[in-house]
């Protein structure tokens, strides 16, 4: 049968096969530029990303709501990045894998040429492109808030985000890989409010009642903030034992991730 | 001559999920540039036979080859030459559908034009309307366009038209028998009969996981029971000479004054045998209706009319 529209819509020879995989490049660019974009453009993920450590960052600096030792942005601005980290890599994270879980994207990008490895990169990618752009926004309001960070403790300081968005991004890619995007949602906005308040973000560990300080330590929050405060403040490295904690709760969130994330 | 292997063949598949067995000892073949429908009741099998095509699900037994290989074993190489359709598509929910399409051509080493296919598919006036936002028919559309956007040797779609208005149903089957034109094979999974019969040049009829009935749709709705002719005419002629007439095994009967009814194979011949019979006794034929059993009937009759779950 030959109707005239199909021939008008689709010529013949349109879809001519002309198989074959995408550059490795093209494929990474496309995917990790697309979940950035949609990472930058969800007002809920700007909202945890980029308003509120904004409003943190200024409020606790102008306002004596905790007690802190003076200059308070010394200490306040680089608990906000940590905590910028762990919105992005965990919180963030977590929730849109769910989601994108629950609406197949995985499965719909599993059945391309694209290879396992190359989703997991160019997801990784997006979560550090977000992280880059807090950083700056966030660096340039502390810096016109007089925060002056030690210029020595900066390398450090690179090397300790990126830590972060290793350990908090394993763990946010295990909770958002392996359950329901509702439950997903609940918890992992829950482990920010608790690790916000008690896990060495706000409050300096220092400053935390013995045991809890003990705890929020062994914590990748604590165990960040803690380790920028100490670079960016004193321009020391940061101690082995944050880098350790750090180190560990990767190992650990992969492991059990590689084992039990599932496509949909 | 060389024939040319088939793009999918599957011989004695079996797959069992604990202890119900979704794919029983299945056999099916699809040819290069051919559309072949695999129908079947809700839990039949088909989305897992599709699935272990596709390698992302393994058989328990079986042979199954995908354009010459085995979906489980090389995935990455495969997927580059077939595209799928999932079930329900698959975007992140924020996403546009241009967006989307754009990721997948991106996978992709000649990909079609995007901006082409938007606008053919009717995605353009939904362009900045996130994904979770649009209708069904918009999102099996975009489901549509990322199969065949990377220019596959082969289509798995599965159930393409769920969800879609008249409409998007007509422009999806002309999107198919483009495909299978350009010389693209197609193995697609549907519940409308009426899809099958207007697209597949083979439909595969499952149940339980087994295949009940396999060949073309005019072999599937014309063996078996019988067809049927009516007519009307004047009351009262010789249904003797009509009986003569035909060849033998047909049947002619005027069941009510002025109504008739001949049982057969009716074919070209056994129409104009009847008509110069009306005509030799001066009469015109009147509303003249060929029954022929539909897909429908064919498959209710193998698959039961109970509900399924």
């Amino acid at each position: 049968m030959t109707d005239p529209a199909t021939a008008d819509r689709f010529p013949a020879g349109t879809f001519t096969p002309r198989p074959g995989a995408g550059s490795a490049l093209t494929m990474f660019t496309a995917q990790a530029g697309t979940e950035m974009r949609l990472a930058l453009r969800n007002g809920e993920q700007v909202l945890l990303t980029l308003l509120i450590p904004i409003v943190l960052l200024v409020g606790l600096t102008t306002l004596d709501i905790v007690a802190l030792p003076e200059p308070r942005i010394a200490a306040v601005a680089p608990g906000v990045l940590a905590l910028a980290v762990m919105s992005t890599a965990f919180t963030g994270q977590a929730i849109a894998l769910g989601f994108d879980r629950r609406y197949g994207v995985i499965r719909r990008l599993a059945a391309t040429a694209l290879p396992r490895w190359l989703l997991v990169a160019g997801r990784l990618a997006a979560v550090l492109g977000v992280v880059a752009v807090q950083m700056a926004v966030l660096g340039v309001i502390a810096a016109v808030l007089g925060w002056r960070p030690e210029p020595a403790g900066v390398g450090w300081a690179l090397l300790l985000v990126l830590l972060g968005c290793a350990a908090f991004g394993s763990l946010g890619i295990l909770l958002g890989g392996t359950l329901r995007a509702e439950i997903t949602l609940a918890v992992a906005n829950v482990v920010w409010f608790l690790l916000l308040l008690a896990g060495g973000i706000v409050v300096p560990l220092a400053q935390l009642p013995g045991p809890l300080a003990q705890v929020a330590g062994a914590l990748p929050s604590g165990a960040l903030a803690e380790g920028l405060r100490d670079t960016l403040g004193d321009g020391r490295p940061p101690t082995a034992a944050a880098i350790l904690v750090l180190l560990a709760w990767t190992a650990a969130a992969s492991a059990l991730a590689i084992r039990t994330v599932k496509l949909r | 001559m060389i024939p040319t292997p088939p793009a999918v063949a599957v011989n004695g598949l079996v797959k069992r999920y604990g202890r119900t067995t979704a794919v029983d000892g299945l056999d099916l073949e699809v040819p290069v540039a051919s559309v072949l429908a695999l129908l079947g009741p809700n839990g039949a099998g088909k989305t897992t036979t599709v699935e272990i095509c596709e390698g992302f699900v393994r058989a328990d037994a079986g042979e199954v080859r995908v354009l010459g290989t085995d979906p489980s074993g090389a995935p990455d190489a495969l997927r580059a030459r077939i595209g799928v359709m999932p079930q329900g598509g698959g975007a992140y929910p924020g996403v546009h559908a241009s967006e989307m399409l754009r990721v997948v051509a991106a996978c992709a080493a000649q990909p079609l034009d995007v901006g082409w296919l938007t606008s053919v598919l009717g995605l353009q006036a939904c362009a900045r309307t996130p994904y979770k936002r649009l209708s069904g028919g918009q999102q099996q559309r975009l489901a549509l366009a990322c199969a065949v956007v990377g220019r596959p040797e082969l289509v798995f779609l599965d159930e393409p038209t769920a969800g879609m208005d008249p409409q998007g149903r007509r422009l999806v089957w002309e999107l198919i028998g483009a495909l299978r034109r350009d010389g693209v094979a197609v193995l697609l999974t549907t519940h409308l009969m009426e899809e099958a019969e207007a697209l597949a040049d083979d439909v595969v009829i499952i149940d339980h996981g087994r295949v009940v009935a396999h060949g073309s749709p005019a072999q599937l709705t014309a063996s078996g029971s019988q067809q049927e002719l009516r007519f009307r005419a004047k009351p009262g002629m010789d249904l003797d000479g009509l009986t003569a007439a035909l060849p033998a095994a047909y049947h002619a009967a005027e069941p009510i004054a002025g109504r008739y009814l001949v049982q057969g194979r009716i074919d070209p011949g056994v129409l104009s045998i009847i008509t110069s019979w009306c005509a030799a006794q001066g009469a015109l034929a009147d509303d003249v209706q060929v029954a022929r059993r539909s897909l429908e009937d064919v498959f209710l009759e193998l698959t039961g009319r109970e509900l399924r779950p």
